[in-house]
């Protein structure tokens, strides 16, 4: 026990390299040990941290312990029949992939990395391109091993205190920290995607596509130019597809359908001026990026690392924007606040913050989590570097996104305000209450939670 | 906490009616409203002072501070971080007074050794254990160009400000691996009510030129600030100019 009282003071960030601050890091290698640092913390509380890919400041805990859950990874079972495993939270769904797609199983949700754990996946709730047919990350989780502030472990899902379950899904490690989770994959006949590739000429065309036949993907998601303006505003490339079934591959990959491969990954050199990415390189680089996309192309074949996880290839990546580091920014607007949407895009783009990443795409229904980030609509995400006056820019847009009834997504977030936070979670009072029945004093703390005073 | 775009949402003020500080204040009041402890000695002008901050949108706890009681430093800075953390503390308080009197009378060059060095190294101390323990926090030191090179004109005020800007350069270093960063601030003539009635010095700037160099700095991590820029050009070439020309440089 020695190791957990004497963690050693880390420097953390989120994956957007900003806000930088300093706690106790500690590596627990048995929920022993978990629980002995929850009930040793200082006052400033504790907080569980998995691979940190979450942008902002969710994932630290100034002053405080942060327990790096990664170090509890182990898959119990799998249940071949129902497809239902049973893993503890520090597992990442990369590890999870290469593990049981050669057993003909999925993770029923992937973000746009692998990098994750379940443990962040839960409590983020994090949705993939897939959301507006298969629900978030929650949605699979049939039941949960939740450590409690008073040292208690309780076992909790959609049927077993449903209440105190769906505040732990999507309530960013403030209800205590995920154990272990009992969780549905899916079934696939193989590790490759057919996929639809088309071009939109402008942001009408591009939403006019995505509602038309999104219903008919399992995977939807269109990477638009945030430079360009005027008519061509908001022009883009879609890419859908389905689960490639055995007989949809070539006769060359029918021998081992499940085979999984991931490129090595390389390391983006550790040092980038700030700037690097500006308005002049990143134009460059849409205009081939958008010219070298088919206008249209059906039913290729793609491996599972390339339809949903190009950025993996990139090992650390987020180093690019130089040592300021940057804001992604993720909100969603309603159906029917498509003015919104569009006076968005038009102001980032018409503003000298450029952003480099941007995705649309549509969710479907949300579930009861009240804090889960996906609603019915349009969700959008850009990232920019942390540059003078972007604050500003995207203080004016979250007023926008509040007044249309849209929300961000915390996982994200590093700036928003607790003002901004109250206006676009509304269901942020009954959340609190829960969470105060179970943590009365406050012990699972975060800096987003002190920022946006949660 | 201080946010990756720069907004701090609680802010100590130490010299809570320096034109230079309640600049920095305002600031960021006017992009975001944020809590503000400001420390002074108690006046019409810290109330004033207070006033304006609320009409911002901030809430306000004034504590009354002087910087030449040493012993009272730990009950302010106690009461400072009462209603919960500091995101960005600013070091303010300073006197220039008469200088031909300071290097001659005792009581003035002692007041002056005390609110210049003295105070700001017991407050920096204080403060940074504060913050380390916060895993967090800001600091930002108001030096000046005047303890760059000591000048015969101002040297008791500029080396107490020599001092402090060492001490608060060092401090950033010490304070580097625990969260807490360290801005140390070097304005060239600044009008404010210190400078009133001086005829100003070339490259002279306003509170608010400070307040907007400050702002950025800290957004941006940066250890050290020059306002204006230039200033630093300027400076680190008269820091080798031979000490007999030195003398006779009209400053
Ligand atoms: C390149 C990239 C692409 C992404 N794409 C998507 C996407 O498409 N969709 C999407 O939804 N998200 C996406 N994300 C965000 C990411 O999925 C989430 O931030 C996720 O939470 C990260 O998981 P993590 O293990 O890194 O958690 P961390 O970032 O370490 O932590 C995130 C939160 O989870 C909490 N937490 C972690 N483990 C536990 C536990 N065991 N118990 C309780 N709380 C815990 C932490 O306290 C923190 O609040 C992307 C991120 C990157 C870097
Ligand atoms: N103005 C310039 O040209 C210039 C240039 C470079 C650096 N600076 C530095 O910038 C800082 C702010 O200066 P400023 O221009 O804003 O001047 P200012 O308005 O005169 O502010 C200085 C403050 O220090 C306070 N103070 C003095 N003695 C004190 C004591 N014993 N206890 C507590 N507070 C005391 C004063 O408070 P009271 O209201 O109680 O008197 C005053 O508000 C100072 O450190 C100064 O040295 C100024």
């Amino acid at each position: 026990m020695g190791a957990i009282s004497s963690g050693l003071p880390r420097t953390l960030t989120g994956w957007g390299r900003t806000a930088s601050t300093v706690a106790k890091l500690v590596t627990p290698t048995s929920t022993d040990e978990i629980a002995e640092a929850v009930r040793t913390r200082s006052g400033r509380g504790v907080l569980a941290r998995g691979l940190g890919r979450s942008y902002g400041d969710a994932a630290q805990n100034a002053g405080g312990l942060v327990l790096d859950l990664c170090g509890l990874d182990e898959l119990h079972s799998v249940d071949p029949d129902t497809g239902v495993i049973d893993v503890d939270a520090g597992a990442s769904l990369d590890a999870l992939i290469r593990r049981l797609l050669p057993l003909g199983l999925f993770v029923p949700v992937t973000p746009g990395t692998r990098q994750v754990t379940v443990g962040g996946a839960i409590a983020a709730d994090i949705h993939g391109k897939n959301h507006h047919v298969q629900g978030s990350f929650g949605n699979h989780v049939q039941s949960l091993d939740l450590l409690c502030a008073d040292g208690t472990v309780r076992t909790i899902g959609p049927d077993r205190e449903p209440e105190l379950f769906w505040c732990t899904v999507g309530g960013m490690g403030l209800t205590g920290i995920v154990l272990r989770a009992r969780i549905r994959m899916m079934p696939v006949e193989t590790a490759y995607c057919v996929v639809d590739t088309e071009r939109a000429d402008n942001l009408d065309d591009l939403m006019a596509r995505l509602a038309e036949d999104d219903h008919r993907y399992t995977y939807s998601v269109a990477w638009f130019d945030a430079v360009a303006t005027g008519a061509r505003l908001g022009r883009a490339v879609l890419t859908r597809g389905w689960n490639a079934t055995r007989d949809q591959l070539p006769q060359r990959l029918r021998g081992a359908p499940l085979k999984f491969t991931a490129k090595e990954r390389l390391s983006a050199p550790p040092v980038f001026p700030n700037g690097l990415l500006n308005r002049a390189t990143i134009g460059v680089f849409n205009e081939l990026w958008f010219r070298k996309a088919p206008r249209e192309r059906r039913g290729e074949i793609q491996t599972i690392s390339q339809f949903f996880h190009p950025l993996d290839a990139l090992r650390d990546w987020n180093r690019v924007y130089g040592p300021r580091g940057f804001v992604q920014y993720q909100f969603v607007a309603p159906f029917g606040a498509e003015e919104t949407l569009r006076r968005c895009v038009e102001r980032i783009s018409s503003s000298p913050h450029v952003s480099f990443l941007n995705v649309l795409k549509r969710f479907g229904d949300g579930n009861p989590a009240p804090l889960s980030f996906p609603a019915p609509g349009w969700t959008l995400a850009v990232d920019m570097p942390a540059a003078p006056g972007l604050g500003q820019l995207l203080d004016e847009l979250d007023e926008w996104i509040a007044d249309a009834g849209g929300r961000l997504y915390l996982a994200k977030d590093s700036r928003m305000t607790s003002a901004v936070l109250r206006r676009m979670y509304p269901r942020l009072d009954e959340w609190s209450r829960i969470r105060h029945s179970v943590d009365p004093d406050g012990v699972f703390t975060s800096d987003l939670s002190r920022r946006l005073t949660l | 906490m201080i946010d990756a775009v720069g907004n701090p949402q609680s802010v100590l003020l130490l010299g809570g009616t320096s034109d230079i500080g309640l600049a920095i204040v305002q600031r960021y009041a006017r992009q975001r409203p944020l809590r503000v402890v400001l420390a002074a000695r108690p006046s019409a002008r810290l109330e004033a002072a207070a006033e304006r901050l609320m009409t911002l949108g901030c809430t306000v706890h004034s504590v009354p501070f002087d910087a030449r009681d040493p012993n009272g430093h730990q009950t302010v800075v106690d009461k400072a971080f009462a209603h919960g953390d500091i995101d960005l503390a600013v070091v303010a308080f300073g006197v220039l007074g008469d200088q031909e009197r300071a290097w001659q009378d005792v009581q003035v060059a002692r007041e002056l050794a005390e609110v210049n060095y003295v105070a700001p190294v017991s407050l920096g101390v204080l403060l940074a254990e504060r913050m380390r323990a916060q895993g967090h926090g800001s600091i930002v030191a108001l030096s000046s160009v005047a303890g760059e090179r000591v000048r015969r004109s101002n040297f008791v005020y500029g080396s107490g400000k020599a001092g402090m800007d060492g001490f608060f350069l060092g401090l950033g270093e010490a304070l580097r691996p625990h969260g807490v960063r360290v801005c140390v601030v070097r304005p060239g003539f600044v009008r404010t009510k210190m400078t009133d009635g001086l005829d100003a010095a070339p490259l002279s700037v306003t509170a608010e030129d400070v307040a907007t160099a400050v702002v950025e700095g800290v957004r941006a991590g940066k250890e050290l600030v020059w306002v204006p820029g230039p200033l630093r050009w300027v400076m680190s070439a008269l820091r080798h100019v031979p000490r007999a020309l030195f003398r006779r440089l009209p400053m």
